[in-house]
């Protein structure tokens, strides 16, 4: 009964279903081998990194993938998430219950830095393509150069800020500085764990999953591959880029909160072009526009360094190629003609199905 | 009044005029025909009726609304359905989803609706394919419903994008050389298609084609651009006989 | 930061900043002419003036040979380098989506500073200076000027008419014109397409030696980063003066220097990055074809 039931179920639904088991399955492993004690601890250091990893590139993948922008400031909306949620963390794990601070610093954390996703997105995505890319490469750098040089501190008077030394910040003799410039924030309490990490995940996949598969989700798609088609059915072309962009960068702020709350210290510089790279290369080797292979990709590419440390020194120089060499095989028009050349010659005939579960 | 009346449009890129003086008048549920030879501004006419290009004179009104220089937005709300002359489907989507991103604002429903699967969003997307399964029937493209768009051959993918400009609901379908590359038989099929969907929603077709025998077989009004201005207009045999547009196409003077 | 307004010290951040945005200009050149031309952000141009500094710093400050002889072999070596990342890695996706495009440059862009840092390792190097003039003296000592500055200057404007002169004078110019116009066109018209993008990347390169070899003598810091941030910056100022523009080159890198300097100076150095970028935004927003760029209109 159960097998004839999936055969019915609509393609993409059995999709999202394996998605979300391999998701399941990685957690029941790791909690298995972690009971069994076969966890080393850098392996168990890496797994809320991966996490974060994951949520990351599923959520840039709907902007790179599903809108077709690329935007080079993931790692921004990621800092202003983390340096939020962080902060609320920070004042209300002391009074609130903490599973409620916890999600409260989550939620600030995905709030402003979705804020941040559009007041960037307004003016930003008027433009589009390399112009894009730039701005958001732009705005990833202001945020790393304004958390450095940010400090806030508070006391009985209340909250106080400068950009110039934690001095300036003439806080009375209580007082707390909570943002130190470019040492930032420290003596975090730690309470990002594996299962927040991995219910995060699963929050992601079923807001961007359902998403996708929506009417917005394909007014968004229409957009990425055919914009003047996509105006000419009346879709509105800024709200739907704004949505995209506004949900990919909640994430990113959600993921950054995660990230942060897994080390006792938060600095700036963590967040950096660097950091928007190593995701866009999740996205890029995952496949674009593929949401499972963001999830696979981000997490082995997280824990195969670790195992290779001896290739550590040309992790980097590794991927840079891997780039280089999956967009040309992937997207040069004559080896995608010769690909399908060939691969036509395999193929016999193929039958066209006739739709399931559609009528 | 007509359904679309165009008074004295014209647009110019720098110094030149494309179209000038241009005057249409299209009746409910009529077909018409814009023939001209190649670059006489065809495309810049539709271009302008659907708001891709400002146009710097002259309007447009739309069953008594003005939509001149309005966004292609605007003006797909307000009844006007475009096919374009080098297919613009999109290719990555399936040839049901083309049709149901057509649909986005007949069937709505919110963000938060689709995110959270209410129970809004079975109705809706139930309601959404079964408008989309029946549009894709009239051009038989029903059994290729979950092929990639790209996936269809060259004369089913024009096939497509009339379905999916039909499903705007629009009062007015414009279609830019529909039959361009189609051999003689799908060409015979298409102009029934064409008067099928004229009859059958009741909706004001303008095209612009090459083909004299498409044009003269289904259009009952046809006017002929030449260097951006009309220089004839009437049914086609008027047309056929108007020694105006005989010059135009023989490059006489 | 004095409270008394000094106009000599004024002075001699708007000249540091005319010699900074004068090596921004020439790299923005190369970014401007490759965007007009093979319509494609190369993001890789930043780190083929770190490789060209690398070349002089070995050249020059290792083996010590004749600066100008250093500077041409810089040259060489950009221009070889330059010509094979587009054959190899950009031109077989010349018809690709720009997204695939943009995601191989940067590829490039990790992979020539991965490749530097395996090589010279991360390490900064003491870059010797490769002007030999020394530094004027103004209004009794109260004003100097840097040889570096001096030669900056005067190379960035000499270039800048050559390139004009290039552009304008000669079939090769005529042909980068009309590919940069409409490809199609140009390639029924007989152009060789191919060669003008590879000659286009040629010239970028060699000019982001000579931009190289100026920059790391005004601030003499090598490392494997040292072309990114540049780079970044160069684009920005293409942008900003109008991409495809050679002029708009000249006065956005000219611009851009000049702000980042006076915002360094007076309001923050760490902020001063922040406001570059803001001033980016900003510009886009007010008028996205920049200051001398021109608008192009989508074909339907």
């Amino acid at each position: 009964m159960a097998i004839t039931k999936l055969k019915n179920m609509k393609k993409t639904t059995k999709s999202n279903l394996i998605t979300f088991g391999i998701v399941v399955a990685f957690y029941l492993v790791i909690q298995l081998c972690t009971g069994m004690g076969m966890m080393t601890s850098s392996f168990a250091g890496q797994l809320v990194p991966i996490c974060a990893y994951i949520i990351l590139a599923v959520s840039l993948n709907l902007t790179v993938g599903i809108l077709g922008e690329l935007s080079l400031g993931h790692a921004g909306f990621m800092s202003v998430g983390a340096f939020s949620g962080t902060l609320v963390w920070m004042t209300t794990s002391a009074t609130l219950p903490s599973w409620l601070a916890l999600a409260l610093s989550f939620v600030v954390g995905g709030v402003v830095a979705g804020l941040f996703g559009l007041l960037i997105g307004i003016p930003v995505l008027r433009l589009s393509g390399d112009y894009l890319a730039i701005v958001t490469l732009a705005f990833g750098e202001i945020i790393k150069n304004f958390m450095n040089a940010c400090y806030l501190g508070y006391d009985a008077n209340g909250l106080h800020f400068s950009l110039k030394d934690s001095a300036s910040l003439h806080l009375a003799a209580d007082g707390q500085v909570l943002i130190n410039g470019a040492m930032g924030i420290t003596g975090v309490k730690k309470a990002s764990t594996f299962t927040v990490g991995i219910i995060l995940i699963l929050i992601t996949l079923v807001v961007i999953l359902n998403l996708i598969h929506s009417r917005a989700g394909r007014a968004i798609t229409s957009i990425r591959d055919n914009e003047i088609a996509a105006q000419s059915i009346g879709i509105n072309i800024t709200r739907y880029k704004l949505m995209a962009f506004i949900v990919s960068a909640v994430f990113a702020g959600v993921a950054g909160v995660l990230y942060s709350l897994n080390f006792s210290t938060l600095v700036a510089k963590k967040f950096d072009y660097n950091t928007s790279i190593l995701i866009l290369v999740f996205v890029v080797l995952g496949g674009i526009g593929n949401i499972r292979g963001s999830i696979i990709a981000a997490a082995i590419l997280t824990v195969l360094p670790e195992l290779l440390r001896s290739m550590n020194d040309y992790r980097m120089l590794i991927y840079a190629i891997v780039l280089i060499v999956v967009m040309i095989f992937s997207q040069s028009p004559q080896l995608v003609a010769w690909r399908k050349k060939t691969l036509a010659k395999f193929k016999k005939n193929g039958s066209v199905k006739p739709p399931k579960g559609v009528a | 009044m007509a359904l679309l009346e165009v008074s004295n449009l014209g647009i110019a890129f720098g110094g030149l005029q494309a179209v000038a003086q241009l005057d249409l008048s299209i009746e409910k549920g009529h077909l018409y025909g814009l023939i001209g030879p190649n670059g006489a501004g065809k495309t810049t006419v539709f271009n302008m009726l659907t708001g891709v290009y400002t146009p710097t004179e002259g309007n447009i009104v739309l069953d008594g609304v003005d939509i001149t220089g309005k966004s292609p937005e605007f003006i797909s709300k307000s009844g006007v359905a475009r096919t374009f002359q080098n297919i613009r489907l999109f290719n990555d989507m399936t040839v049901l989803d083309n049709v149901k991103v057509g649909l986005h604002n007949q069937i709505k429903y919110s963000m938060w609706t689709g995110i959270f699967r209410l129970p809004a969003y079975r109705e809706k997307e139930h309601e959404m394919n079964r408008q989309a399964l029946k549009l894709l029937k009239i051009f038989d493209l029903d059994a290729e419903a979950n092929l990639k768009a790209s996936q269809l051959p060259y004369g089913k993918q024009r096939k497509l994008e009339i379905a999916r400009a039909l499903a705007t609901n629009p009062k007015l379908l414009l279609l830019d050389e529909p039959a361009a590359g189609m051999n003689p038989n799908e060409t015979e099929e298409l102009m029934q298609t064409v008067r099928d969907v004229r009859d059958q929603f009741g909706i004001a077709i303008l095209l612009i084609e090459h083909d004299m025998n498409f044009v003269m077989g289904i259009c009952e009004e046809i006017s002929v651009l030449d260097y951006g201005r009309i220089i004839a207009h009437g049914d086609g045999m008027a047309i056929r006989n108007n020694p105006k547009v005989i010059a135009a196409y023989l490059g006489g003077d | 930061m004095s409270e008394v307004f000094d106009a000599m010290q004024f002075l001699s951040y708007l000249i540091n900043g005319i010699s900074l945005g004068s090596v921004y200009a020439l790299i923005a050149l190369g970014y401007t002419m490759v965007y007009g031309i093979a319509k494609m952000l190369n993001f890789a141009h930043g780190d083929v003036i770190m490789i060209g500094s690398y070349v002089v710093f070995f050249a020059f400050g290792s083996f010590g040979l004749n600066p100008i002889v250093s500077v041409l072999l810089s040259m060489v070596v950009c221009t070889l380098l330059g010509v094979t990342v587009e054959r190899v890695a950009y031109r077989p996706l010349r018809e690709a989506p720009s997204l695939a495009v943009l995601i191989t440059a940067i590829g490039v862009s990790y992979l020539l500073q991965q490749t530097a840092q395996l090589m010279w390792s991360s390490n900064p190097k003491s870059f010797t200076s490769v002007v030999g003039l020394r530094a004027v003296s103004l209004f009794d000592g109260q004003l100097m000027i840097s040889g570096e500055t001096i030669v900056t200057i005067l190379s960035c404007i000499l270039i800048m008419l050559a390139l004009t002169w290039f552009v304008n004078h000669t079939s090769a110019g005529h042909a980068m014109l009309a590919v940069s116009e409409d490809r199609g066109a140009a390639q029924l018209m007989g152009v060789n397409v191919n060669a003008t993008i590879s000659l286009t990347f040629a010239i970028g390169s060699a000019l982001a030696a000579i931009a190289g070899a100026l920059l790391c003598s005004s601030y003499p810091t090598l490392q494997p980063t040292t072309g990114a941030m540049p780079g970044i910056k160069a684009f920005v100022a293409a942008v900003f003066g109008g991409i495809g523009s050679i002029p708009g080159a000249f006065v956005g890198g000219i611009l851009l220097g000049i702000i980042e300097n006076l915002s360094k100076a007076y309001i923050s150095t760490q902020l001063s990055d922040a406001i570059v970028f803001l001033m980016l935004i900003v510009v886009l927003l007010v008028k996205p074809t920049g200051l001398l760029g021109k608008k192009v209109n989508v074909k339907v």
